[in-house]
């Protein structure tokens, strides 16, 4: 987008000489407050609000130039509401661009089916109609129904802000993974800041009277907020949330206080700590003791204290660890294999100093970056 | 009781049921007449409904005449329109049409107004045309609301149809004009009657139709 504004004709200025790349093949997300354009910016990119001046390009070329039922049709397109036919069924809703572009109806039926299973929808949905549904299952349904004829490009607006929490959640997850199979270039307009986060590679930040705040990866932008809009509008726990992306797979573990069920009096006594974590005989974590507490022989399951959520090294973030650690009632975090295998333990203080040498890293990367 | 009577009356005099001022002969008639007008009002309320609904503009002015023409009184109208043009089909056709339109007209601009905007607005932004919205995503989500039009008007044209007799046409209106010129009051209540139940077989039809036409997904059954 070069340099695009809109004014509408009540004179209002939705979108402020806006200019942006929006990388191929990733999420891009545009985040601010309602009524900063962020609507009018994403629909200037399928030309449902044409822009008073600028122009946007795409692979290279004016949108303006080619037929703009044939624009739309390379780009599916999301919204809130889902906006599903409530006349059709989910399979005809789902076929429809396909039946648009002259598939015939058994192809663009087989085509919705093998949509709906990578939407994470129930076959046995196929045959309903749009109010037999939930929410979430309708805004699957929607998703399905842009990725049909498989467009490029996917234009999304807000479209998981109606629908709860854990709901949301899912959907957000099961877009990551459609991106990592399909490798869309996603327009994704939210906002939510930590929907921006967790799905953005990169993030817009607008602000009232469309103007671009920020454009950057989702670290780079908890790390250096460009202004303070941006800084307040990230929230208080910025700081908290970049842990995010620091990896915990270099955090030092160690199996010292780590004991199994049948452990013996000398391996009880041995690491000299306050906690030991006893585990079963596969290796998962069963909950702390107290060395003083615990009989060789006897060690009573039920009597320990819950170890709390493990996390995964390499997999978790230090965000996880840390949450972990905190929420532990020793102070140590229990760390598991993918198989939930207990591979060691780690205080809080020893994430704490990961976090700053993290952080260390982080600004001897950008020394050398701007050098 | 009387009432009652001059219905069973009516209805088993066998001379009733045969030749050209016979029961099936002014049913027959009076159906012709309703369907006529019937499609002659669709044919206008219709097409202008639906691009005024699609489009949204022009939605005053057609509140406007359609008070206007409410407000025309059906018979006055005829006796004015034969007055001017002379007997025949035609004169009888414009008051029930304007009759009609209103209805039909008004309903079909609510009912596509009224449909979510959404699912018009996902449509337009997947490439679908002006058309294809308007015909297959506003009116099939319309449907219920504009056969509900349709059923008014033509309930509205069975009750009032029974005029064409006063200008020399067939139709159950024969009996009532007849009946009452003749004092004969079975024939009035018979020929009332049948109105009354082509009324009720109308309804039923729409309800059918209804049923075939509209989607179980906007039924919502
Ligand atoms: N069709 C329109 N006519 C006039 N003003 C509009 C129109 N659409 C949006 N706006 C105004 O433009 C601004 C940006 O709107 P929008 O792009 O919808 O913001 P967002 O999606 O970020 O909430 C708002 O002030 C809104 O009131
Ligand atoms: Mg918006």
């Amino acid at each position: 987008m070069e340099s695009v504004t809109k004014r509408y004709p009540d004179g209002t200025v939705a979108v402020d000489r806006l200019s942006l790349e929006i990388p191929d093949g990733s999420i891009t997300v545009l985040v601010g407050p309602s009524g900063c354009g962020k609507t009018t910016t994403l629909r200037m990119i399928n030309r449902m609000v044409e822009p008073t001046e600028g122009t946007i390009l795409l692979d290279g070329e004016d949108i303006q130039r080619q037929p703009v039922t044939t624009l739309r049709r390379s780009m599916g397109y999301v919204i809130q509401n889902a906006g599903l036919f409530q006349h059709r069924t989910i399979v005809d809703n789902i076929a429809t661009v396909p039946r648009m572009l002259g598939w015939g109806k058994q192809k663009a039926r087989a085509r919705a089916a093998e949509l709906m299973e990578r939407v994470g929808l129930d076959a046995a949905l196929a045959k309903r109609y749009p109010y037999q549904l939930s929410g979430g299952q309708q805004q699957r349904v929607g998703v399905a129904r842009a990725l049909a004829a498989d467009p490029p490009v996917l234009l999304m607006d807000e479209p998981f802000s109606a629908v709860d929490p854990v709901v949301r959640k899912g959907l957000q997850d099961e877009l990551l993974r459609i991106q990592d199979e399909l490798g869309k270039t996603i327009v994704f307009v939210t906002h939510d800041i930590d929907e921006a986060i967790k799905l953005g590679t990169m993030v817009a930040v607008m602000r009232t009277g469309g103007r671009l705040a920020q454009y950057a990866p989702p670290a780079e932008l908890l790390s250096d907020p460009a202004d303070a809009f941006v800084e307040d509008f990230l929230g208080a726990d910025r700081g908290i949330r970049r842990l995010s992306f620091f990896p915990s797979a270099r955090l030092e573990l160690t199996t010292g206080p780590v004991i199994p069920l049948d452990a013996t009096a000398e391996q009880i006594a041995a690491p000299g700590a306050d906690h030991l974590l006893v585990t079963d005989a596969d290796g998962r974590p069963l909950g702390w003791g107290a060395p003083g507490d615990l009989t060789a022989g006897d060690i009573r399951p039920a009597e320990l204290l819950p170890h709390g959520r493990p996390f995964v090294p390499g997999t978790d973030s230090l965000r996880a660890a840390l949450d972990c650690a905190v929420l532990s009632p020793t102070g140590w975090a229990v760390a598991v294999d993918a198989g939930g295998r207990v591979t060691g333990v780690v205080s809080q203080q020893t994430i704490g100093e990961a976090i700053r040498s993290a952080h260390a890293a982080d600004r001897a990367d950008e020394a050398k970056v701007s050098s | 009781m009387n009432v009652l009577n001059f219905v069973s009356a009516f209805f088993s005099d066998s001379a009733h049921w045969h030749g050209y001022d016979g029961i099936p002969q002014r049913l027959l008639e009076h159906v012709q007449y309703s369907l006529l007008a019937l499609a002659l009002a669709a044919a206008i309320g219709l097409p202008v409904g639906l691009l005024t609904g699609h489009t949204g503009r022009g939605g005053n002015a057609l509140a406007f005449i359609a008070t206007a023409a409410r407000a025309l009184p059906s018979f006055g109208l005829l006796v004015l329109i034969v007055i001017m043009m002379g007997f025949g089909l035609l004169p009888v056709m414009i008051p029930l049409v304007i009759l009609a339109v209103p209805p039909i007209l008004v309903t079909t601009y609510e009912a596509v107004r009224s449909v979510d905007p959404s699912p018009v607005d996902a449509a337009r932004g997947m490439g679908m045309r002006e058309s294809r919205i308007l015909f297959q995503v506003e009116l099939p989500v319309a449907l219920p609301l504009i056969l509900s039009g349709l059923r008014s008007a033509a309930i509205q044209i069975v009750s009032t149809a029974t005029i064409a007799a006063y200008v020399s046409l067939g139709g159950l209106g024969r009996y009532i004009v007849d009946g009452l010129y003749q004092r004969d009051y079975e024939k009035v209540v018979g020929g009332a009657t049948l109105v009354a139940v082509l009324a009720l077989v109308t309804l039923a039809v729409f309800w059918a139709a209804g049923r075939l036409a509209v989607s179980p997904g906007v039924r919502r059954r």
